[in-house]
């Protein structure tokens, strides 16, 4: 199967990524024009129906979500785009932003209607200058074509300084409010008591650029493409032991051994040519076997069943020369680098994980390992202190993808 | 004085908490975070919970910096600023008429007053700008619920009793005195001075403020007491020093001050001190003061090593107890009294603490229900507690707000007038004082331990001024008055106003700033002016010059 | 609305008003609740985790310090992820930090059975004694990050905002701004960051000497409450006196003037009273 082209633009699409001659284009102003028309309710409803969910790794219903923020009391709502992409292995939103950043802001003004927020801040990547520049251009675009400004709802860019934890949704509000970024605990969810204290829309890139190719066309149109599951595309990014590494847009319920092979997506293993074993999900995912990627499609239930998780849609190949505690360590230390060092489990315990997995620990120490993980995923403050273990459990629980 | 002319008592009218639950604080003169660090927690839990601050101040403090506004008002002119504020209210229908109706009188006259108090005659004289006057008064009415707070840049002046007036009209006019989360608030610059003015050491008053010329108030006591008692006022400091001064007093007996260093105009007050017949000086340290007495009487400090009770700002009773032995010869204040009067003839017994401050509260009503016990139990109670079941009063004056009021709360009539001493091309330069966080007053006792940030006293002096004037940063000046003469290191800081220079009274021994202060006194309350007084500022080099 | 929230603590059933914790509900049975960074004046950090307890329902456990109790809620405070999760912190912790006078956490150490030296034998947080006032001292190997000294400064007290976390992950540590010494930073010495300090990391000058030369004595120590002689305030002190010396001053956490903050005349300005033989 070709790759599909409705988040990521047709390779025929030869307009300025920027300009008004893309927004019309793309479906843009049929989008807006919709939008518009309709009561936020319905557009509420559609999302729902659409069966959209959210992109960034936690796979919320966007919809549910909209509801719960429309429906919080304030004088005040915030919509917040979440382009802090830090995730390992995650390149996806970085490729839509450059690729096409009107339909991401397009979903910002969507969803600012729906849920009657006032404001909106898109809070981007510190590294991703080239990705911001476009974003800024569109934006321009946006105010010269009077959909964003005084009489509308405000975006405004906020630049991140180069911390993972950052793109914590809570920790991400605390930065725009220009304090640490340390993770919030929840409840309050960002909902009901997000930036300054108000309710707020915390969205991913990719689930707002799905919602403006939702309301370019409708629900049926949307269905389309996707599983019984879960319904659209979804951004995937290929890198490692493939041949063509790169950002592919693919539907749910695509087999993951496809993924890898057909000859206009991966194109096969690369390194020895023989698969050894996958990351999927991030530095924070699971190793997969090669019998289990066989065994698998890109759907949440199918993978769930290997405790796995599509999380933002990262995709790591390694061939079977990869020796994976090697993996394992660099993980360990992008976690032990990248904690905010808020709360105990996380802070001390992605050190003395990176520790004992560097003095052999994966053998000797396994126990200790074992209740270590545990009480990181039981009791961090947030994500990612309790997904840090999960990459290393997922390899303690399969001992043939370790080598010697 | 302001507060007992207008209430019956002077005291502050709210409790602490009454910051957490207010929607508008009003600081003037005020620089709570340096002079009042935990009321200022207070206050700012109040801002945290979503209240505004506004603070008027002449200078850039640790405080102003907080304030949502800081409005930067000139030294002495705070009755230009709140007559405009009550003009504007006044003007535009936006003051509480029936708590004004019913429970305040003199309404039409304070009206008429103010009603040539524009905004923009105010500007002139406040040096701030005349829509940002409108813009506060018209906050400040419109916020539910206001504390009013004030320090010594209120108090410290010439007219302190008018000062005081004009913060109350301000209350009356909306209704913000006698309920919860509004109130009026003098934040007292000494452990005790609520506890002094509680006890009568006032001239004119006995035990729980009741007036020396009431003879039912007299005959109490002289029954209690088996003497009987002037129905005279006796003298307030100033008149005091008056009265030295035309030599019809001739003893003076002071305990745990120093006035020497801590009065303004000091050279005054060390020669009228020292031409005095008899000079007994009770105290911890043999203090400037001290060292001029005929006898002195070593005292126990108070807080660590007697027996007692203080009263806070917030009219909180407290319970002080000794901690450690004192040393020496030292002895409690209450035995030197009593054996004072012992060994002059007066069969006075020797009594602890807790049996004369059960005497007291027999003869007060505002004390009666506090005992050691519940002092101990709740620690400490909020006068007035009518008996030992009552609770204590978190607000006073909520009568104003019942079908009986009661006397009806006055409003004054108050115009500005200018600081006494007015600037001159001989004296260019405005003088005003205060404190800073880590030291306190004179220093006898802030200047024992060791303070990282102690350099002894300095000037803050505007860098345009010093540019003028040819000063470097930290250079030693001259600093003179028409009183006396000092040398300062002089910093610059844009905390002060160009023209305005600031200095603080804490390091006596080595800069008597007092030397330079003015002694123009309230004539109601006796208060110093403090706060401005007008001097020069030259070079060493300069000054030597010219003296030769 | 309910005024009242019925919950279940271990299968007992106990109502609490509105408004209440997890904690406080789970204190309403007569249970203690292990804490390290909570303070009763403080709001709570959620840092240490030693306080979680499984809720019904959620996927992690829940730190019942902060959480707000609900009606309806079963908890368990008991359960093998909750313990094990318990002595992980006392681990971690000790593994890390030098815990000589943090006397909560060698509790919590000794309830859940932890084994000090599971964990120990990598990076710590050793660092040179920072002594740079005559004040207080700060030996930061005692730290353990319970933020309740930044919270203090900052907007639950003080609002001087002199010090904060810095760094991130095991290098985040205190920090008066741009790694400066005390004296040239934002601090007023008001020591409330050493009052609300868990651990001994912030420590009086006075006390850290007599205790380096072998001379703090707790049974010869005495405290009384009295009030500060300096402004009109009324602030509580508690005055910690050896041999007839004031060697320390607190104030009572449940004090409605102070809550247990004091400002440095009050804390740190007693010396005058027993300036003695001059």
């Amino acid at each position: 199967m070709p790759e599909v082209r409705r988040l990521l633009p047709e390779s025929t699409c030869r307009s300025d990524p920027a300009s008004p001659a893309r927004f019309t284009e793309r479906g843009w102003d049929r989008a807006m024009e919709r939008a518009l028309s309709m009561d936020p309710d319905e557009i509420i409803a559609d999302v729902k129906a659409s069966g959209i969910k959210g992109r960034g790794g936690a796979a919320f219903p966007t919809g549910v979500k909209w509801e719960s923020v429309k429906k919080a009391l304030g004088d005040m709502r915030y919509v917040v785009m979440n382009a802090d992409e830090s995730e390992l292995g995650t390149f996806k939103d970085r490729a839509l932003l450059q690729q096409d950043p009107l339909g991401a802001l397009v979903g910002v003004l969507i969803a600012a209607h729906a849920v009657d927020a006032q404001k909106a801040y898109c809070y981007i990547r510190g590294e991703y200058r080239q990705a911001e520049g476009r974003l800024k251009d569109a934006l321009g675009t946006l105010r010269q074509l009077g959909w964003v400004g005084p009489n509308g709802v405000d975006i405004e860019i906020r630049r991140g300084a180069g911390a993972y934890i950052a793109g914590e949704e809570t920790a991400l509000l605390n930065s725009i409010e220009g304090k640490r970024a340390e993770p919030r605990v929840k409840p309050p969810f960002p909902t009901n008591q997000g930036l300054w204290g108000r309710p707020t829309l915390i969205q991913n890139v990719e689930t707002l650029a799905n919602v403006a190719v939702l309301l370019a066309h409708d629900v049926n149109w949307f269905k389309e493409y996707g599983s019984s599951d879960t319904s659209g595309t979804k951004l995937i990014g290929l890198s490692g032991h493939v041949r063509r590494p790169g950002v592919y847009e693919v539907p749910f319920g695509y087999p993951l051994a496809n993924l890898l092979n057909d000859s206009d997506l991966g194109g096969g293993v690369a390194g020895s040519q023989r698969l050894g074993a996958i990351l999927i999900g991030g530095a924070a995912g699971t190793f997969l076997s090669s019998d289990e990627i066989n065994d698998s499609v890109l759907d949440y239930a199918s993978l769930a069943r290997y405790g796995a998780n599509i999380g933002s849609g990262a995709l790591m190949v390694f061939d079977d020369t990869v020796d994976l505690r090697w993996v394992l360590r660099k993980l360990a230390r992008f976690f032990s680098d990248e904690s905010c060092g808020q709360c105990v489990p996380c802070r001390i315990g992605t050190r003395r994980v990176l520790e004992l997995i560097e003095h052999g620990g994966l053998t000797t120490r396994q126990d200790d390992l074992r209740e270590l993980s545990q009480a990181m995923r039981d009791a961090s403050i947030c994500g990612l202190g309790q997904t840090a273990p999960v990459a290393l459990l997922s390899l303690l629980d399969r001992p043939d993808l370790i080598q010697g | 004085m302001g507060l007992t002319a207008v209430f019956g008592s002077g005291a502050g009218t709210s409790s602490y908490e009454d910051f957490h639950r207010t929607a508008f604080i009003l600081l003037v003169g005020s620089n709570a975070a340096e002079a009042h660090p935990i009321i200022f927690h207070h206050i700012m839990k109040g801002v945290k919970n979503g209240a505004e601050m506004v603070v008027v101040d002449p200078r850039q403090t640790l405080t102003t910096k907080k304030a949502h506004e800081h409005v930067r008002i000139a030294v002495g002119s705070d009755i230009a600023l709140v007559n405009a504020m009550a003009h504007v209210i006044i003007r535009d229908g936006l003051y509480h008429k029936e708590f004004v109706e019913h429970a305040t009188e003199g309404f039409e006259a304070f009206a008429e007053s103010v009603s040539t108090w524009t905004a923009e005659r105010a500007s002139l004289v406040t040096g701030i700008a005349a829509d940002r006057i409108e813009s506060l008064a018209r906050r400040y009415a419109a916020a539910p619920t206001c504390m009013i707070a004030w320090t010594l840049g209120i108090t410290e002046h010439h007219n302190a009793v008018d000062n005081v007036r004009g913060l109350i009209n301000l209350a009356l006019l909306c209704g913000n005195v006698g309920r919860s989360g509004s109130g009026l608030n003098p934040l007292r610059g000494q452990n005790n001075v609520q506890g002094g003015g509680d006890m009568g050491a006032l001239p004119g008053r006995l035990p729980g403020f009741q007036d020396i010329t009431d003879p039912d108030v007299r005959h109490k006591f002289e029954a209690a007491w088996g003497t009987l008692i002037s129905k005279v006022p006796g003298y307030d400091q100033t008149q005091m020093f008056h009265a030295m001064e035309e030599n019809r007093l001739k003893g003076l007996f002071v305990i745990g001050e120093n006035p020497v260093q801590s009065d303004a105009n000091s050279r005054l007050v060390r020669r009228l001190l020292s031409d005095l017949d008899a000079l007994v000086v009770q105290d911890i340290f043999m203090t400037p003061t001290a060292e001029l007495a005929d006898v002195v009487f070593p005292a126990f400090v108070s807080f660590a090593e007697s027996e007692g009770t203080y009263t806070n700002s917030e009219r909180r009773v407290q319970r002080v107890k000794a901690a450690r032995k004192a040393p020496g010869e030292a002895r409690d204040d209450l035995w030197i009294l009593a054996s004072l009067a012992r060994s002059m003839g007066h069969d006075w017994p020797i009594l602890g603490a807790q049996a004369l401050f059960d005497e007291m509260r027999r003869l007060t009503i505002n004390f009666r229900g506090i005992t050691y016990e519940r002092m101990e139990k709740l620690r400490g109670m909020q006068w007035p507690v009518y008996d030992e079941n009552h609770p204590g009063s978190s607000v006073l004056h909520e009568r104003l707000w019942q079908s009986d009021p009661g006397p009806k709360a006055p409003f004054a009539v108050v115009d500005w007038e200018p600081p006494v001493e007015g600037l001159s091309s001989e004296y260019p330069f405005l003088l005003t004082t205060g404190r800073r966080l880590a030291f306190f007053n004179t220093g006898v006792q802030s200047n024992v331990y060791d303070h990282p940030h102690k350099i002894g006293e300095w000037m803050e002096l505007h860098p345009k001024d010093a540019m003028d004037l040819g000063i470097q940063d930290g250079e030693i000046i001259a600093v003179e008055s028409k009183r006396g003469r000092v040398q300062v290191p002089a910093y610059y800081s844009e905390a002060v106003s160009p023209g305005t220079v600031f200095m603080s009274l804490h390091f006596p021994d080595e800069v008597t700033t007092n030397d330079l202060t003015i002694d123009a006194t309230d004539p109601q309350s006796g208060t110093a002016e403090f706060k401005a007084a007008a001097v020069r500022l030259s070079r060493l080099d300069e000054a030597a010059g010219k003296e030769a | 609305m309910h005024d009242q929230l019925r919950l279940t603590i271990d299968g007992v059933n106990v109502t609490v008003p509105q408004g209440s914790t997890v904690k406080d509900a789970i204190e309403a049975t007569n249970q203690s609740v292990p804490t390290l960074c909570w303070h009763e004046n403080l709001e709570p950090a959620n840092a240490c985790r030693a306080c979680v307890v499984e809720l019904k329902g959620s996927r992690v456990l829940v730190a019942s310090c902060s959480r707000a109790a609900e009606d309806g809620m079963e908890i368990q405070t008991t359960t093998e992820r909750v313990l094990n999760s318990r002595k992980l912190v006392a681990e971690l912790l000790m593994s890390t930090s030098n815990a000589d006078l943090a006397f909560d956490l060698q509790h919590l150490a000794e309830i859940t059975g932890a084994n000090p030296g599971r964990f120990s034998g990598g990076a710590t947080w050793e660092r040179p004694l920072q002594d740079d006032n005559s004040l207080y001292v700060r030996d930061m190997a005692k730290c353990i990050l319970c933020y309740r000294c930044v919270q203090a400064c900052g907007e639950d007290a003080q609002n001087t905002f002199a010090i904060s976390v810095a760094g991130r992950g095991f290098e985040a540590h205190i920090d008066a701004g741009f790694g400066r010494e005390l004296p040239e930073s934002d601090c007023v010495y008001c020591g409330n960051c050493v009052a609300v300090c868990p651990t001994g990391a912030l420590i009086g000058k006075t006390e850290w000497n007599l205790r380096q030369e072998g001379r703090w004595n707790e049974e010869g120590l005495t405290r009384t409450d009295t009030i500060c002689s300096y402004c009109g305030v009324g602030c509580a002190l508690t005055l910690h006196v050896l041999d007839n010396r004031i060697v320390k001053v607190t104030s009572p956490a449940d004090h409605p003037v102070t809550h247990g903050m004091l400002c440095v005349k009050g804390r740190y300005g007693y010396e005058f009273a027993q300036v003695e033989g001059e």
